[in-house]
């Protein structure tokens, strides 16, 4: 019943030699759970990632912030244990059990003893299909979520991304935190975290990877007796996002020597088949290290801030391109006009040849990096498989980087890069800066 | 999962080696000690560069020059451009970067190991032969100065421990930030930069680590081709800095700003490091702290603050030994809306008392030490860790014998070394209570925080 493909990892650029294999099996499970594998059995454990799509974006009308609680208090008590009985039966077996929930997906990150595996993945097993909610627990933990709330409320980068979130998308559920208002957790009730749970947990959404110590026939063992028992099907996904976002400064009022500054214009999908050219763009505009044309012309030759980066921001229902920066209030006008200036730049003539030799080189080059650790390559793997990509393309990724051409680069800066619809929201007290329509 | 006001818990990360056999180390005539740490999973190498200087050596009034250093080392030498570093590790695909702290700077590379001779031959090269235009000094001057704004005074929290620190240590220099204080940092000087490179940026101050898919003799061979040459540094002293006085008094600090939506109360103490051949009490303080706040949910402070009494909604214990001089001890508790700071601070110190009466639960205790052991495992995951973890060892006096024995220590730690650790440390008279309010609350309630 389990189906088995070996796909060999990255056989990368001239440049480079062959890296090692890491070796993914394509596995469905008895029970029809798909997932993938790599095997490691130099280190006797194993990193299992679980990923169910649809995230905080689920919140029904009226309850947000409703599955970041639910998310928060699956290790909050399950089945016979308290909270307290959970946390102490976790610690004695040395498991690491994380629960996140973010815009996009729910996720859970185990990693497990081999010589304890079961009894984990028994006490892994309570948290998804029968956890408590008891109300002290719901009470304690909304106590924690409510204080975050109010320190974001004051926090400058908080009140930026948010600002920006909520210009971009509006009402969509991108437009606000996942956190929700102290109002909407104040509502929540025990029965909307059982709906939660039920509209964002389910069979019909999963990516499972799952990196050491274990072979195929245990991991699809696992997986149906783990999530066997899910509903099938969960809530609708919402709708794709309006980007409401338009050119110009939006400042928001903040008593600090430094401005927060957060920008951005629309992106691209990831499935477009301009994305690579884009991300390789991106990366000479505003990637990572210490060359980007931002870092040398904002940071490097003017000392405007500490850092400055851009990053294509392809989630599941928008695309966005958007960058961020700090600089001291007097010279957080120069740096907006050098940041403008530059991706104006850009739009118009591209990028040169060397420039984008140098970042086809880093980003072939530094790929096979991240595959680095169990736990780091069972969450790449698991956002592969969320993309709806291939297992192959660990293999072939850096042929769509070394694709990318240097009139690639020029048409796609020009199709899609939009100085004068660049909105900047700033965080601080900026001299000589307004907001705009 | 929730984001805590003060950094998450230090002790159990602080445990751990790697499995010995792994690790091979030899020194080179020039004094450069080499430590190479296999791991062939991935045909990965990371190399760092610790340099035994960190800004706690700087001389008064130039505080921040450490760091600043650090910064200006990536503007270039006779064979390599302004800039240019990160350039060629980037187009060689990896990726660079540098920190600095009160013991120590480094600086490390993350590269295909087939590059490995490249940025060894980069790092050697820079560790003598830096050159600084003064157009480059300048810039990044005011670079630092946005990294203070940045990381320290838009931020409460970090703005109140960096006072709080300061009142901490009155005499010995881990009291002043390392960024530096921003008078000072405004007045550094070219000069103030190359004296401090000339000083200590040799072989004989620096600990080179190279960790991944790498066999000790090919590393030899490159160091003692590319490190070999250098020449040591005649001006290291003794590393004897400034120490505390005995402190007589309790010291207590409060700080209220409009940025703070969330109070607490922090309490550290000073407490001893770990000591080469000498790691028991160091040991004996990791386990408390993790029995006191290791877990959000069964740690004794969080049990007892916020599960039994309701009176928190976070507590936190830490401690991380790893330190040239005496360290501190760390506590904070974020009262549960309603409770006053006052009314924390009397909770959490009873807990201590109590902790100090009566030990901590048998089943507890078993079940760090559980942890612990399983730490050494999930630890082998991240060479790149390990070698963070012997660089900061061999950079605050410690020897590679003391890491590797590190994990046995901290497992023979008994119910008694705890108990007397804790009333050695845990006194009120040596210690820095601080409460963090937000703008308008009196010193007495936190009601008015709306």
């Amino acid at each position: 019943m389990i189906r088995v493909i070996f796909a060999t990892a990255f056989a990368v650029v001239a440049a480079l030699p062959a890296q090692a294999a890491v070796q993914i099996q394509e596995l469905t499970s008895p029970g029809g759970i798909r997932a993938w594998l790599v095997e490691e059995h130099s280190l006797p454990f194993t990193a299992l990632e679980i990923r169910f799509e649809g995230g905080t974006s689920l919140d029904a009308p009226g309850k947000r912030g409703a599955t970041l609680l639910m998310t928060s208090l699956l290790e909050e008590g399950a089945g016979k244990m308290t909270s307290q009985d959970f946390a102490t039966a976790r610690e004695a077996l040395a498991a690491d059990l994380s629960f996140d929930a973010g815009d996009d997906a729910v996720t859970i990150s185990a990693q497990m003893l081999t010589e304890n595996r079961d009894q984990v993945v028994a006490l892994l097993k309570s948290a998804l299909t029968e956890p408590r909610f008891d109300q002290d627990a719901i009470d304690r933990v909304r106590a924690q979520i409510e204080s975050i709330i109010r320190q974001d409320e004051t926090d400058p980068s908080a009140i930026a991304g948010r600002t920006f979130d909520y210009l971009a998308f509006g009402d969509h559920p991108y437009g606000s935190s996942k956190y929700g208002t102290l109002e909407s957790l104040a509502g929540l009730t025990r029965d909307d975290l059982v709906a939660a749970k039920a509209a964002t947990m389910s069979r019909d959404r999963i990516s499972v990877a799952a990196v050491g110590d274990i072979d195929a026939a245990t991991l699809g063992k696992i997986i149906d007796d783990l999530l066997g028992s899910l509903p099938a099907k969960g809530a609708a996904m919402p709708p794709h996002a309006m980007l409401g976002l338009t050119g110009g400064v939006t400042v928001s009022d903040f008593d600090s020597p430094q401005s927060v500054v957060n920008f951005g214009q629309a992106g691209i999908r990831r499935d477009d088949p301009d994305f690579f050219a884009a991300y390789v763009l991106n990366h000479v505009l505003g990637g990572d290290g210490f060359s980007a044309r931002l870092m040398d012309e904002v940071r490097e030759k003017r000392g405007l801030t500490y850092g400055i980066g851009s990053y294509l921001v392809p989630v599941n229902l928008a695309e966005t391109w958007q960058g961020s920066f700090s600089s001291a209030n007097e010279k957080v006008a120069e740096a907006i006009a050098v940041t403008r200036k530059v991706w104006a730049d850009v739009a118009a003539n591209g990028v040169t040849e060397k420039e984008l030799e140098a970042a086809k080189t880093y980003l072939t080059g530094s790929y096979p990096l991240r595959f680095d650790g169990n736990g780091r390559i069972a969450d790449i793997l698991v956002g592969m498989m969320a993309e709806g990509l291939p297992a192959s393309y660990v293999n072939d990724r850096n042929s769509y980087v070394e694709a990318v051409t240097l009139d690639d680069v020029k048409r796609v800066a020009k199709r899609l890069m939009t100085p004068d619809a660049l909105r900047f929201v700033v965080v601080g007290k900026p001299v000589g800066l307004e907001t705009t329509n | 999962m929730f984001r805590v006001l003060w950094p998450i818990a230090l002790a159990l990360c602080a445990a751990a080696p790697a499995m010995a056999g792994e690790v091979t180390s030899f020194d080179l005539k020039n004094g450069l000690k080499v430590v190479v740490i296999e791991d062939h999973r991935a045909p990965v190498v990371t190399q760092m560069v610790w340099y035994r200087a960190g800004s706690a050596d700087e001389k008064p009034g130039v505080s921040g020059i450490a760091h600043f250093l650090e910064h200006l080392m990536f503007k270039g030498t006779d064979t390599v451009a302004p800039g240019d570093f990160s350039k060629l590790v980037e187009a060689n695909g990896g990726s660079d970067n540098a920190f600095t702290s009160w013991d120590y700077t480094g600086y490390f590379q993350r590269i295909a190991a087939d590059r490995l001779e490249l940025v060894m031959k980069m790092e050697a090269d820079r560790m003598r032969n830096l050159k600084l235009s003064e157009d480059d000094w300048k810039t990044e001057l005011q670079v630092i100065i946005e990294e203070r704004n940045q990381r320290t005074d838009s931020d409460p929290g970090a703005i109140f421990s960096e006072q709080r620190r300061a009142a901490q240590f009155l005499n010995h220099p881990y009291g002043t930030p390392v960024i530096g204080w921003r008078q000072e940092m405004e007045g550094l000087t070219r000069q103030d930069a190359l004296d401090w490179y000339r000083t200590y940026y040799a072989p004989n101050d620096a600990v080179l680590i190279i960790a991944g898919d790498v066999m000790p003799d090919k590393v030899k061979a490159l160091a003692e081709t590319y490190y070999g040459p250098l020449a040591p540094s005649e001006g290291i002293g003794e590393r004897k800095r400034p120490q505390e006085p005995a402190q007589l008094s309790e010291r207590r600090m409060s700080f209220k700003d409009p940025r703070v939506a969330q109070p607490y109360v922090t309490r550290s103490y000073l407490a001893p490091e770990r000591d080469a051949g000498d790691q028991k009490k160091a040991a004996a303080l990791t386990i408390l702290a993790a029995a006191l706040g290791g877990s959000s949910q069964t740690s004794i402070l969080a049990k007892a603050l916020q599960f039994d009494q309701k009176v928190a909604l976070y507590a936190y214990a830490g401690y991380d030994g790893t330190s040239y001089d005496d360290t501190t001890f760390d506590l904070a508790v974020a009262p549960a809306p309603g409770v006053s700071l006052a009314d924390a601070e009397k909770a959490m110190d009873a807990v201590l008392a109590d902790v100090m009466k009566n030990g901590i639960p048998a089943e507890q205790f078993a079940r760090i030490k559980t942890q612990i052991r399983a730490e050494n495992i999930y630890a082998e995951d991240s060479v790149a860790s390990l070698a963070r973890r012997y660089g900061e060892a061999l950079t605050t006096g410690l020897t590679i014998a003391d890491v590797q024995e590190w994990p046995a220590i901290l497992d023979a730690v008994t119910q008694e070394d705890v108990l007397a650790a804790a009333a050695e440390v845990l006194d009120r008279r040596r210690a820095v209570t601080g409460w963090m309010m937000p703008e308008g609350a009196t010193d007495n309630t936190t009601e008015l925080m709306q």
